[in-house]
């Protein structure tokens, strides 16, 4: 078996050669194979592997930018931004999370609550993308954490930039950010693509309104990273854009002495520039600390003000509905007059009460007015005149005077939570509540009770275009340098005075819209609020301002809460004497001064029994304050029209 | 029609010199030195532990292959079994004394190396085999009494390996030895009847597998399923090679690798390094590399005059052929992930040991072609 012979070495050796030659054939195959799939990979599908390699190699941080500031009339900040102190933890570069948390609790004072939930929300979010522990160290905590930075991996002190509020006079109007919630998410497209840890959006006020342009654009830091996630060089930076930063026709500081005067009451105040619209002042009482939203609000916080029976919260003067009370006189004398239903010399006797559709109808005075015209029916607020009128004005003539003065509407479209209000008619009344309309409802409805509701902001836009002379404004809060027609219009009325303009040729040459069908009606009014103010018996007369510079015209309200009975008008129960929820809402509309009409408020303090008593003297020391501040802001801002 | 055997044994040193195969040696330097590039590459571009011992092994194997190339091919004919047996004996003794690493015994520790038994006993079954069938009359080559031997000689040492675990590596020894039986002219229809025996036994093969081993096949067949687990490899892999393009990021700038994307990038993914750093062209430089190493062993084959010698390099230039495209295939993901190295290029001391062993044997091939072994 061994020992072949050469002849079969021969044949064997053959053998072999021809079974190689059939290996060498499959080796060309396999050959042919892995040439193939090299071409494919790195010629075919090499942009595709190029994409997948550059996935790998990058990751991009976003980086959250800069609020744009929201200013005042006078540049001065209301919302700004300032340094904070965070701590971030990426989770894929902690070696143990719950060791990070062990050591981070010794340092920190941090709860087993925000822990757990820090801890699901890792579990849910990509392991390299960065978690906030805390976003708002003090300096000594943030020290500590440095010091102990070492023994903390993952651990990222951070120093950013978030927003903070100077005061909280002006909370309401402002609004609050805060932390980007799923519903913001989903309601809010600009957010897309913005998802940044710590990144706020405004949730109310003028933060939402302007969230969109105030809060930037997202810059992003791209890194090189290897397998493990660690960054291994910065590649590129793009810093974002900080937000657009916004200018408001507000005066920072009379909201804030607006707001110290309001301190504790639940009450609002509404300044308005009469000519341009611009809001000077819109505080709400009281008040409640934006900043506590900013960095997640805490529970206790939360509670008091959710709990708090004044509603620190709501936007009394945007989205506070409240019925007009004697505010709206002033409406019904006008449309009365506009409608040639009465003359203003007409009388009325007021006893105390009078009996109408088998219904009594009082007047706030018991003993009654006696003998009442339209003048000394605004000055003393005689009930029983404006039943009469009311009645023969009928309420849709009412209504529709009503709404050409700006109630039953919002005045500005910058505030979700601005509500509209309701000026009843018949129509209304059918639509709304399905009935039809009761000649009662209508005397009521002429004292500003019933179904009417208004916004401090509606009251204040309807005594601004009374004011102003009866011509159509609209009203803003965020400052605008474009021509104001009406001022320009004042401006040729004082130069040419000898000429009167039509109607129509006032519309245009100053593109206005009068509000009125003869302007003379609108003085009448004008007058019987001067005298309301200004003379003995008028209803403000105890809160008037002397100083001529100052001098106001206005007109006192209280709106019912309920009705009063028959036994606590015998015992002539004073509002003091009610228990709190059950006072009347106290108003007062006013414009100033009366030579030169610059200025409209409207302030509402509920429960606070009497427009005269609660609501009057506030008007009287915002008055005096926005007045002394005109001049500087007529220097403040050189606009066309505004030398008269 | 030999030349006599005192002319062929008093060949003089110029002779042996003149007769070595240059092209062969100096492919495999190119290779060697390439290897040192990519090697470097993989330390991060800078010159550490992995380059520097691999430029020690490549030189100190790469000189046994020249002094061993001298041996004449009588004894490595007459010394055939004996090696085998050495090597199996190693193999058997890593199964009592062997060094456990990730799972799997595979080291004996000599303290100036690590031996992997296994790596060596791809060389020493082709030998064994070689001069099995050199032996046998081809009459007999086909009679069922002449296959025990061959089977026992392949399946024992395969086993052992597969055991460690060491999949990848038992396939290659195996593979060669199944080689040298179709060189010796086994008859087809035994190749069929073993792999029929292998199906039907793959079942329960499949139960002993390791849960690992069965992931890979898993994975496999299917990477984009578990891209973060099992089918990492390969999907990184992949992307390193098509991110290369046709010409390579360049030198040291394979981002996959650089960043660890890769794995086992000393190992057994070289190539993919290789080629993320010099695209298409790179791998085409390599392939043709180890072309002319096959063929020119192929070619000693060719020359000598010995089956023995035939045998041999036939079966070790297919059994060089088939670790150089099972490592390839692997890489470029059309075979599953098996663990094994690429000849020369990968990073592993026994595996160059037992390629250049491999390399010195032929070129003794060469050198004493003429030479009758017995």
């Amino acid at each position: 078996m061994l020992s072949a012979g050469s002849g079969n070495t021969v044949i064997k050796s053959k053998l072999i050669s021809r079974r190689m030659f059939l290996l060498s054939i499959s080796k060309a195959v396999v050959v042919v194979g892995v040439l193939g799939r090299l071409i494919s990979l790195q010629i075919n599908e090499s942009t595709k592997y190029k994409t997948l390699s550059d996935k790998n190699r990058f990751r991009e941080w976003k980086l959250a930018p800069e609020r744009g500031l929201i200013k005042d009339y006078f540049n001065q900040e209301i919302a700004s931004n300032k340094q904070v102190y965070q701590i971030h933890l990426i989770p894929e570069n902690a070696g143990s999370i719950e060791e990070v948390f062990f050591r981070l609790k010794s340092i920190l004072n941090i709860s087993d609550k925000k822990i757990f939930s820090l801890k699901k929300k890792i579990a849910k979010q990509k392991p390299w993308e960065p978690i906030i522990i805390s976003d708002n160290l003090n300096w000594s905590e943030f020290s500590r954490i440095n010091l102990f930075l070492h023994e903390l991996q993952g651990i990222e002190p951070i120093v950013s930039i978030a927003r903070v509020y100077n005061d909280n006079s002006s909370a309401h109007v402002l609004g609050y950010v805060s932390q980007v919630s799923a519903k913001d998410l989903k309601n809010k497209k600009y957010l897309k693509d913005m998802s940044v840890p710590g990144m706020a959006v405004g949730k109310t006020g003028l933060e939402r309104r302007l969230d969109k342009e105030i809060i930037g654009k997202v810059g992003f830091q791209r890194y090189e990273v290897n397998a493990f996630g660690k960054r291994i060089k910065q590649i590129k930076v793009n810093p974002g854009k900080a937000g657009k930063s916004f200018k408001t026709t507000l005066d920072l500081e009379v909201q804030q002495y607006t707001a110290e005067i309001l301190k504790d009451k639940a009450a609002s105040v509404c300044v308005m520039d009469i000519y341009n619209g611009d809001i000077i002042s819109l505080v709400s009482s009281p008040s409640y600390d934006p900043n506590a939203f900013v960095h997640g609000i805490e529970k206790n916080y939360w509670n008091s003000l959710i709990k708090n029976e004044r509603k620190p919260l709501i936007n009394k003067a945007v989205s506070g509905l409240y019925p007009p009370g004697s505010t709206i006189k002033t409406i019904v004398a006008l449309s009365a007059l506009e409608n040639k239903i009465i003359r203003p010399l007409d009388t009325v006797r007021c006893k105390g009460k009078i009996e109408l559709f088998g219904e009594k109808f009082h007047c706030w005075k018991k003993k009654g007015h006696g003998i009442m015209n339209m003048r000394t029916g605004i000055k003393r607020s005689c009930d029983v005149y404006f039943y009469e009128v009311a009645r023969r004005l009928g309420v849709d003539r009412l209504s529709e005077t009503a709404k050409k003065f700006g109630l039953g509407k919002k005045v500005l479209n910058d505030f979700v939570e601005e509500r509209s209000g309701v000026v009843p008619n018949t129509t209304w009344k059918k639509k709304y509540i399905g009935q039809n309309w009761y000649l009662g409802e209508t005397l009521h409805s002429g004292i500003g009770q019933g179904y009417f509701q208004s916004t401090p902001i509606q009251l204040c836009l309807m005594t601004a275009q009374i004011a102003n002379g009866g011509f159509e404004i609209k009203p803003r809060i965020l400052f605008d340098k474009s021509k104001n027609n009406l001022k320009e219009y004042l401006k040729f009325k004082n130069e040419n005075p000898g000429q009167p303009l039509p109607t129509d040729l006032l519309v245009s040459n100053f593109d206005l819209k009068p509000l009125f069908k003869n302007q003379e009606n609108i003085k009448i009014i004008k007058d019987a609020m001067y005298s309301s103010s200004n003379e003995p018996g008028g209803t403000s007369y105890r809160s008037r301002l002397e100083d001529k510079r100052f001098t106001f015209a206005g007109k006192t309200g209280s709106s019912q809460i309920r009705k009063f009975t028959e036994e606590q008008r015998e015992a002539e129960v004073k509002q003091e004497q009610l228990k709190y929820e059950n006072r009347d809402h106290a108003l007062f509309i006013a414009f100033a001064p009366v030579s030169d009409p610059k200025y409209a408020i409207s302030v509402v303090v509920e429960h606070g029994g009497t427009g005269s008593k609660a609501a009057a003297p506030i008007a009287k020391k915002v008055i005096k304050k926005v007045l002394e501040r005109h001049s500087l802001r007529q220097s403040i801002n050189n606009l066309p029209g505004d030398s008269i | 029609m030999f030349q006599p055997r005192s002319i062929q044994s008093s060949l003089s040193f110029r002779d042996k010199l003149k007769s070595i195969d240059y092209v062969l040696v100096f492919s495999i330097l190119v290779l060697g030195i390439t290897s040192m590039f990519a090697m470097y590459s993989t330390d991060g571009g800078e010159f550490k532990y992995h380059t520097e011992s691999h430029i020690i092994r490549f030189s100190v194997f790469f000189i046994m292959f020249f002094i061993l190339s001298f041996v004449q091919i009588r004894f490595w004919h007459s010394t055939s079994y004996l090696i085998y047996f050495i090597f199996l004996i190693l193999l058997i003794g890593v199964k009592y004394f062997g060094l456990t690493s990730s799972g799997s015994q595979r080291w004996l520790n000599f303290y100036f190396m690590n031996l992997q038994p296994s790596e060596l006993m791809k060389i020493g079954l082709i030998l064994f085999l070689a001069k099995y069938y050199h032996r046998v009359s081809i009459e007999n080559v086909n009679k069922v009494k002449f296959l025990f031997l061959p089977i026992f000689v392949l399946i024992f040492p395969t086993l052992l390996v597969v055991l460690q675990p060491d999949l990848g590596t038992a396939i290659l020894i195996a593979s060669g030895g199944v080689v040298v039986a179709w060189l010796a002219g086994v008859r087809a229809k035994f190749f069929i009847y073993a792999l029929l025996v292998f199906i039907s036994l793959l079942p329960i093969a499949i139960s002993f597998l390791k849960p690992y081993q069965k992931a890979r096949i898993l994975t496999f067949l299917n990477p984009e399923k578990d891209p973060l687990g099992a089918g990492y490899q390969i999907i990184q892999s992949k992307i390193a090679i098509g991110s290369g393009g046709l010409f390579g990021k360049g030198f040291l700038n394979g981002s996959q690798s650089y960043l660890d994307y890769l794995p086992e990038k000393h190992t057994d993914f070289i190539f993919t390094l290789f080629s993320e750093e010099f695209g298409f062209f790179g791998s085409i430089f390599i392939l043709l590399l180890y072309g002319l190493i096959v063929s020119r062993i192929v070619k000693i084959g060719n020359l000598t005059r010995s089956n023995f010698g035939k045998l041999y390099c036939y079966s070790f230039a297919t059994a060089f052929f088939i670790y150089v495209v099972v490592n390839m295939g692997m890489v470029l993901g059309l075979l599953p992930i098996v663990g094994s190295p690429l000849p020369i290029m990968s990073y592993g001391g026994s595996s160059m040991m037992a390629i250049m062993l491999g390399l010195g044997v032929a070129m003794s091939c060469r050198v004493y072609k003429d030479m009758p072994v017995n």
